[in-house]
């Protein structure tokens, strides 16, 4: 056996091994008691006009953000929550379009959580009490995957809806426009 | 393993002869698993006695010698005209393989007929929809006021030929009754159907029998084979909607399950809550299990399953809320009036 042999072996083994590090399917099948620590009516302020300089990222969005697990089960509340009904399949309708790069309330994750569980002027209802916490976020991480902000393995290639437009995973991602760049 | 304990072992998969008809294939609680088993029958005596006869030549061919002249015989491929036996023997082999083929294919239409005329007498219709991870049953009725719907919970009036329709709302499960019938799946966007006509009353038990996620195992369903008076009764009870809550706690119980997270998935028959993606809990505590045969219905189990179901089943689609202990103790309060 040559060395370069048993080099590209090992090399091979060790490239192996690292991908049981990959954690895109990570599933949380509850949601952190922190999440559950908010008094209820006490919303993070998540929305910050002109030039005000907004709080770090929620810790939890790291566990829902890039999900594929929590993506699809916010795909499936999606519908089974009627968002459709005003948003659409993520194109709108009665309520704003999600697919597009605009956010009137912020696009990072905790803003997308705190516009459902806080309700939106202009008709969007509150979800606070009504779903829970980990649903909220799953929900967020979904609407977030329409714009398609996530990375292209953690989207479901398979939409719910029976046509559409082309799966996240073939559209090319969309740059965030520079005005939200500068709110973040 | 000691001794003892290989007693045991033996003792315990003796044992499982003895089992009942809850959920086994070789009952007789329906005319679908009778005439089947008959199929089986048939299969396994002509199979078994084709095998034994293969088998007894090749040991015969194997314990005889070979006679001198045989491979010149072989190799020139005029075998069968080496001995008249031979000859009549082949003749008689072909022959019996064709007859056995031919009892095979009639035995397996037959049954296949018999099995589908059911489906022309029927007399109730039932649709079952598979979700991940529990059963939507709903008996439809020409009259909309006798619709009926209910979830994990079959009942059968016996003697009464049933045609069930099958739906799925989400991926691919398999509806199987062992004591009852054979497997039909349950294809999303498409409709099977399966007819069954119980004859023993009895309580049996169904499995989702096609892979379908996490909680698959988890996919029980209770079949109640009842007399058909019994069965009547019980659909006029379970088309009575949810009586009102009578002490204090379950007050509480009901203003929280009918306007917090349960109302969003959850219906009961006159309450304000409606919604259709989770299982009806109209008569909830009528029901022999939680969660679609996870868990037998108690008080205990009831506390376990609302305060953490994603202990109980992990990756179920009912969330952990964490309800406060006021707030739990009241739900299960409410649960437990809906018999």
């Amino acid at each position: 056996m040559s060395s370069r042999f048993r080099v590209s072996c090992i090399a091979i083994g060790v490239a192996a091994l690292a991908l049981t590090a990959c954690d895109r399917e990570e599933r949380h099948n509850r949601a952190k008691p922190l999440g559950e620590t908010v008094p209820a009516g006490e919303s993070p302020d998540t929305i910050y006009p002109g030039s005000g300089v907004p709080p770090p990222l929620d810790a939890r969005a790291a566990m829902y953000d890039n999900n594929a697990p929590a993506i699809a089960q916010g795909q499936w509340l999606y519908t089974q929550m009627n968002c459709v009904g005003c948003h659409s399949h993520g194109g709108g309708g009665m309520g704003p379009p999600l697919m597009d790069d605009e956010w009137r309330y912020g696009g990072r994750i905790d803003q997308i959580a705190a516009t459902i569980a806080e309700g939106r002027p202009n008709g969007m209802p509150a979800w606070r009490g009504k779903l829970t916490q980990d649903q909220i976020w799953q929900l967020a991480a979904y609407v977030r995957s329409l714009s398609g902000q996530p990375s292209k393995d953690a989207v479901s290639s398979r939409p719910d809806e029976m046509s559409g437009p082309e799966p996240e995973t073939l559209t090319a991602r969309e740059p965030q426009k520079q005005s939200d760049a500068a709110e973040q | 393993m000691t001794a003892a304990r290989r007693a045991a072992a033996i003792a315990t998969t003796l044992l499982l002869g003895a089992c009942q008809s809850y959920q086994s294939t070789f009952s007789d609680a329906a005319v679908e698993v009778h005439n089947f088993n008959i199929l089986f029958v048939i299969f396994l005596a002509v199979c078994a006695a084709m095998y034994v006869l293969v088998i007894a030549f090749l040991i015969a061919g194997i314990v005889r010698r070979r006679r001198a002249g045989d491979a010149l015989v072989m190799e020139t491929g005029r075998h069968h005209e080496s001995h008249p036996l031979m000859r009549t023997g082949l003749i008689a082999w072909g022959t019996l393989v064709t007859v056995g083929l031919i009892a095979l294919a009639l035995a397996s239409f037959v049954g296949d007929r018999s099995m589908a005329s059911a489906a022309a007498h029927e007399r109730l219709s039932i649709t079952i929809t598979a979700n991940q991870w529990w059963w939507d049953v709903q008996y439809n009725s020409s009259d909309v006021s006798k619709t009926l719907r209910t979830a994990n919970e079959l009942h059968l009036p016996v003697g009464v030929p049933v045609r069930i329709i099958l739906h799925s709302n989400d991926v691919v499960h398999s509806f199987w009754v062992p004591s009852l019938a054979g497997k039909q799946d349950l294809i999303p966007g498409r409709e099977n159907d399966i007819t069954i006509v119980p004859t023993k009353i009895g309580i049996y038990r169904g499995q989702c029998a096609e892979y379908c996620g996490t909680q698959h195992a988890h996919m029980a369903l209770v079949v109640d084979v009842d007399s058909q008076a019994d069965f009547l009764k019980w659909w006029q009870h379970q088309l009575q909607p949810a009586p009102p809550p009578r002490t204090p706690l379950a007050l509480a119980g009901y203003n929280y399950v009918t306007n917090r997270e349960c109302a969003m998935c959850h219906n009961i028959a006159g309450t304000p809550a409606s919604a259709r993606v989770g299982p009806d809990l109209t008569h909830f505590a009528s029901r022999r299990t939680i969660a679609a045969g996870t868990l037998p219905m108690g008080k205990g189990n009831l506390y376990g399953w609302v305060e953490d179901p994603q202990s109980v089943k992990p990756g179920t689609k009912m969330p952990t809320i964490g309800l406060q202990p006021n707030d739990l103790h009241a739900v299960v309060a409410y649960l437990e009036t809906l018999k």
